[in-house]
């Protein structure tokens, strides 16, 4: 089952596909372009991986970490599929990451790698953005790179778990103005869906839509004000988002 | 002084009374020691903490800032998040891994957002205050501050909070407060918001002009340098002035229960 949360004439619907429209929880039948694509989670807590891929580790001219390399996010970074998202005026180096995106579905502590994927209700696609001119050596990366607002566009679908036969083997792709300039598989995560969820719920419980952001491989670009990014993964979704301006947005 | 609080059961925040030096709640007609309330988090959105924001914390590291792997010393608020499964509350046990034999005690003032707060200035941030309350962020012992420290201070239970938010009129002056701990009754960390590197308002604006905080959500001003250990079994009262106390007893747990969480 694919899911999307979209706003509607002034309502909140959830929605899924309808020959290439979309059927609202009303079983209205509207156009893509007439809703606001909202993220398709409300979420509890969000993790993200810095340093889940090894090429990526190497791009940064990092080791690939022995533990996993765990930061948190704050609802106010989240934003829909078709969203924009601002760059402050000063910087020089604003990349997109392309992620998947795993849903808790169920609370869970001590869980093992082997009933992981019980804990699983399904997948979306993240572009957890960063700004590098912001990175400073504390907790890093800190919360100035990774938790502005707009930063996380995330969506479009929500799709269960049970349609995703292995995770693990997806390929990503982002577009930056119809070029791909990133691509990689989920296969080359160094910490796999299993290993995070035993890994975090070995020290913390975790929560029914909690969100865990598996990393990105190789590929960063800067990207510029009026830039189209399209993240993809394989089976799970196109999520398309637009770089504006500071003065823009505000 | 005026405040709000959650007890016994109650899903909304209430208006209430406290007198802080005797521990009575008054609400309307009735009065009550706390200890008879069953005390709930006052808060409920995102919870994100300060690092290095007491002058001697940042001293205590010295001159390692400048070398690897900091580099150099810190030019933006550090902030991390105390996710949900971290909220505690007042009398509640914080549970000690049980491979752990200390925990850090974080004394921290805590700062409610009462509504959207998105570039405020300094010199408006107070109508951006909802009220003052207390935190305990705990932590396991760790030197470095180079990567996040999610294990480190997310664990379950690791962030008492409460017993209640003061209104922020009744507070003259967030950046001079008194904080004491004190671990079975005795006197262990005195330590004032006076020594705070950026003072509430000025934290908030700074914080503001890159993130959104909403109403309801909170930020730990930080924790002052040589914070004392906890042991399994102690209790451990944090006292700031003009505010209250807020007490929990540290208790080695094998699986923790959260059974007041509403």
């Amino acid at each position: 089952m694919k899911t999307a949360r979209v706003a509607y004439k002034g309502n909140i619907h959830e929605a899924i596909e309808w020959y290439g429209k979309l059927q609202l929880d009303t079983g209205a039948i509207v156009s893509e372009d007439d809703v606001v694509w909202l993220p398709p989670i409300v979420p509890q807590t969000i993790f993200a991986l810095g340093l889940n891929y090894a090429d990526h580790a190497a791009e940064l001219s990092f080791n690939a970490p022995k533990e996993p390399l765990v930061f948190l996010k704050g609802p106010n970074t989240l934003i829909g599929h078709n969203g924009e998202t601002f760059r402050p005026a000063d910087v020089t180096y604003m990349h997109y990451e392309c992620e998947l995106a795993v849903v808790i579905g169920q609370s869970g502590k001590n869980i093992q790698e082997k009933d992981a994927y019980n804990y699983v209700a399904g997948y979306t696609v993240a572009n957890d953005y960063a700004i590098r001119d912001y990175l400073e050596n504390y907790y890093r990366p800190n919360l100035r790179v990774k938790n502005r607002d707009t930063l996380t566009p995330i969506g479009p679908w929500f799709v269960s778990a049970d349609e995703i036969k292995n995770p693990m083997n997806l390929t990503l792709r982002t577009y930056v103005n119809d070029s791909v300039v990133q691509e990689g598989t989920t296969k080359d995560m160094i910490f796999s869906i299993p290993k995070l969820i035993a890994y975090l719920s070995s020290f913390m419980t975790l929560n029914k839509n909690d969100i865990i952001l598996t990393g990105t491989p190789k590929g960063s670009v800067d990207t510029k004000v009026g830039d189209t990014v399209l993240t993809e993964i394989e089976g799970i979704g196109r999520l398309k988002n637009t770089i504006i301006s500071e003065p823009v947005y505000q | 002084m005026k405040a709000m609080m959650r007890y016994n059961g109650q899903f909304f925040l209430q208006e209430v009374y406290v007198d802080s030096t005797k521990q009575l709640i008054t609400r309307g007609e009735e009065t009550t020691p706390i200890e008879q309330l069953v005390v709930h988090p006052p808060v409920s959105g995102t919870v994100y903490g300060t690092l290095l924001n007491y002058k001697g914390e940042l001293e205590a590291l010295g001159s390692a800032v400048c070398e690897s792997p900091y580099q150099q010393p810190p030019k933006a608020p550090i902030l991390y998040i105390k996710p949900v499964n971290t909220i505690n509350y007042h009398q509640a046990s914080i549970p000690m891994p049980k491979e752990e034999d200390t925990l850090q005690i974080g004394a921290t003032l805590a700062v409610v957002i009462g509504k959207k707060a998105s570039n405020v200035s300094k010199e408006e941030v107070q109508n951006y205050i909802l009220g003052y309350t207390i935190a305990n962020d705990v932590s396991i012992p760790h030197s470095s501050v180079y990567r996040p420290a999610i294990k480190e201070k997310a664990q379950d239970g690791f962030c008492p909070i409460g017993p209640w938010i003061v209104d922020r009129k009744e507070l003259a002056n967030p950046d001079d407060l008194d904080i004491t701990i004190h671990i079975n009754g005795e006197l262990k960390q005195q330590q004032t918001t006076r020594n705070l590197i950026r003072p509430v308002a000025e934290l908030i604006a700074e914080v503001t002009s890159f993130m959104t905080l909403f109403e309801g959500d909170t930020l730990l001003v930080g924790v002052p340098e040589n914070p004392p250990l906890a042991r399994n079994g102690d209790v451990v009262k944090i006292t700031i002035a003009g505010i209250g106390s807020l007490e929990n007893q540290f208790i080695i747990t094998k699986q923790p229960v959260k059974e007041n969480t509403i």
